[in-house]
């Protein structure tokens, strides 16, 4: 294997275009309700110890909003993105999809379910499946939108656009296998297959978490432009506090599985109640101030 | 696909493995287009040695050719008169007290022990004087059987009588008449002997051969497909269904498989034993581990993202573990696979070494033949290695390809294990 010979595509950095920050003063609470929850509850029972990954947890996600579920590792903020994509089923509790209660009981229903929820994994290389090429992972999208019977040239025409999108040539990726990219291009393609199969809801555990710094904005800015597009909702899974400061439209702070605080980012953020929320801030390092460790708990 | 075997063709371990493997499977394929003999029809009576036998009665009426070897004579002497009997004559004029200085076994002092022994010995002697260690009869036969064969001048025409009744003619056959063993009618080369049924050994080997790898394909392929289906079962559903099928498999964990084997064949009754039936129920006795490892890679593929992604496009539980799961272990199966068929035809040997082997009147097995070689004494009374040595070295040449290939294949897939 070739690891060296990268495809050639545009510059990953693109940071002029990028403009953090949401619309700060658009009311998502009269838009419909995307997904919803009450009192959502996971316990895993492990031999004789039983933990309690997340602990009823209230939730209303509206369409359109960008909300970014912020906590430390163990938190319970993957085991919420699970149960949110139905890969788990709660212990208890109710979750709402668009206004009714979510039913994913038989194949056929979670098979509809998933048109309206899709996710990216934190890490891109475990993303793939290595042995499909990057025209399958695609045009298993556009067969999931019922795409399967159109002519190919239609759908060829589908796929570059949806790279273009993410700033990426199609032609030069078809016939070739996703480990041949970057972990930024990577990325970058599961944000074209979003592109793509156009979900209600997109979850993004952690896109970032796995790559570097310059990449990083560049998803950022991808994913808010797919958003601002589309007008679907995104729910972003973090634990940098700074990041979900800048992006998101509403802020949910999660701790010991139970969310502790949940606003707009600002309010969180500028005037935070909760002692968790007041540690997760001063953890983030300031350029040009020193870094304050007073608070950090050594376990 | 294309640069994974080129990995492995690369690994010289495999490499090695592959070659013997394939040696000898192209032997049991293209070996019965050259001897169509029946490996099991009896060619004579008990062991014969290897070696070219021509038949002398074919010799006889086979048309001859004149050549002069100048060591003939000696060459015949030595032929009629081995070590062993030069021996024997050598320690009887010593007994008797004659003059050997000078004498020994060598063909150089040959014709002069000759010499000694026509000066010395009588069969009257022999049998009033009792000399020490030649007091018995047996003994005194002996020498006097040797001594008449010294008798006969091996360089006189011997007359040889050709046809039968009335159209009988006479004819001499000189000492420098030869035959071309190509031109006699029957002449065979048994470059492993026969066996005790006077069966040809290297046939019977090569079938053998043949249905023992048949034997270890079979059973193999079933122990790994059953592995496989329990173990992806057991580890993608998980729950209720991965209980219930681990128990199953602790079961047959703790029952010895080898004696449940022994179990099964004793009750089946000789008749009932055929090949296939055999190499089933070595199938269904050894699929557990390979269960067990399959269940354990599934559960740990079974959350990787990709397996998620798989999900959320909507594909079916088959699809899922046919594309998303299955390929990821695919290279650990064939490992298991060849690794079963090795043990696969160690057991029908080790079972049929019992006498617990397949029906012994169908086909030959590596298994059977070591048996037959046991049951006849190939290897106490007779000492004929010729019908279990290579027998013995077949099963290790298999066993070893195999697992080497095996070995090969670890290192290439198991990036620690790597130089």
């Amino acid at each position: 294997m070739k690891t060296d010979e990268k495809i050639s595509v545009q510059p990953e950095d693109t940071r002029e275009s990028v403009t953090f920050g949401s619309d700060r003063n658009k009311d998502f609470s009269k838009e419909p309700l995307c997904l919803s929850g009450k009192g959502v509850t996971r316990v895993f029972h492990t031999g004789k110890t039983t933990t309690v990954a997340v602990d009823h947890v209230n939730f209303e996600f509206h369409k359109g909003e960008l909300i970014s579920i912020v906590g430390e590792s163990g938190s319970g903020k993957t085991t919420l993105s699970k149960i949110l994509l139905g890969l788990l089923e709660p212990t208890e509790g109710e979750i709402f999809f668009k206004g009714q209660p979510r039913d994913i009981s038989t194949g056929a229903k979670k098979k509809e379910y998933w048109k309206g929820i899709q996710a990216i994994f934190q890490d891109p290389f475990s993303s793939y499946n290595v042995f499909h090429k990057i025209d399958a992972v695609l045009l298993d999208c556009i067969n999931m939108r019922g795409g399967k019977n159109l002519p190919k040239e239609k759908k060829i025409e589908m796929m570059t656009e949806a790279c273009s999108f993410v700033n990426l040539k199609f032609a030069e990726l078809t016939n070739k296998y996703p480990f041949e990219l970057s972990g930024g291009q990577m990325q970058r393609l599961m944000i074209a297959r979003i592109f793509l199969l156009k979900p209600d809801i997109l979850l993004a555990d952690e896109p970032t978490s796995m790559i570097d710094a310059c990449s990083r904005a560049t998803i950022l800015d991808m994913l808010l432009n797919l958003r601002n597009e589309t007008g679907m909702t995104v729910i972003f899974i973090t634990h940098d506090i700074g990041l979900a400061y800048y992006i998101s439209d509403s802020v949910y702070i999660m701790e010991h599985g139970k969310f502790v605080e949940s606003g707009r980012p600002d309010e969180v953020m500028l005037t935070p109640k909760a002692p968790y929320t007041k540690r997760l801030i001063s953890d983030v390092p300031k350029i040009h101030e020193p870094w304050d460790l007073s608070t950090v708990e050594i376990k | 696909m294309k640069h994974t075997l080129k990995n492995v063709f690369h690994s010289p371990r495999f490499l090695v493995g592959f070659i013997i493997f394939m040696t000898i499977l192209l032997t049991v394929l293209i070996y019965p287009y050259f001897v169509t003999r029946d490996p099991l029809q009896g060619l004579g009576k008990g062991f014969l040695s290897p070696g070219t036998y021509v038949s002398v009665y074919d010799a006889n009426n086979t048309g001859t050719y004149r050549v002069e070897l100048p060591e003939a004579d000696d060459n015949r002497l030595e032929s009629s008169l081995p070590v062993k009997d030069r021996q024997t004559m050598l320690d009887y004029l010593k007994a008797m007290g004659a003059d050997v200085t000078g004498l020994d076994t060598s063909n150089e002092n040959f014709h002069q022990l000759i010499e000694v022994w026509k000066a010395n010995y009588s069969d009257a002697d022999a049998k009033a004087k009792k000399y020490e260690g030649f007091s018995t009869q047996a003994k005194r036969n002996e020498l006097r059987r040797l001594n008449n064969r010294l008798s006969t001048d091996v360089s006189v025409p011997m007359s040889v009588t050709k046809g039968e009744g009335d159209s009988a003619t006479v004819s001499t056959v000189a000492t420098s008449d030869y035959v071309k063993v190509t031109e006699v009618a029957n002449a065979i080369t048994l470059p492993l002997g026969t066996d005790n049924f006077g069966r040809d050994t290297l046939t019977e080997l090569v079938k053998a051969t043949g249905i023992s790898l048949l034997v270890g394909l079979l059973a193999g392929s079933i122990a790994t497909s059953l592995g496989l289906l329990i173990g992806l079962l057991a580890g993608y559903i998980g729950g209720v269904v991965d209980d219930i099928l681990m128990f199953i498999c602790n079961i047959f964990t703790v029952i010895p498989g080898f004696v449940l084997l022994i179990l099964i064949y004793s009750a089946l009754g000789t008749n009932s034993r055929s090949i296939t039936t055999c190499a089933i129920i070595i199938g269904i006795t050894s699929w557990v581990w390979t269960a067990r490892s399959v269940r354990s890679q599934v559960i740990s593929l079974r959350n990787r993202d990709h397996v998620n992604l798989s999900k959320l496009s909507g594909h079916s539980l088959g699809r899922i573990v046919l594309t998303d799961i299955l390929p990821y272990i695919a290279s650990y199966v064939v490992m298991a696979f060849i690794l079963q068929v090795s043990s696969g035809i160690l057991a029908e040997a080790q079972l049929s070494m019992l006498g617990l082997g397949p029906n012994p009147n169908e086909l030959p097995t590596l298994g059977l033949m070591m048996n037959w070689s046991k049951l006849f004494g190939a290897y106490t009374s007779s000492n004929a290695w010729w019908a279990y040595f290579p027998v013995i070295l077949v099963i290790a040449l298999i066993s070893f390809s195999l697992n080497l290939m095996n070995t090969g294949l670890d290192q290439v897939f198991n990036p620690t294990l790597r130089d």
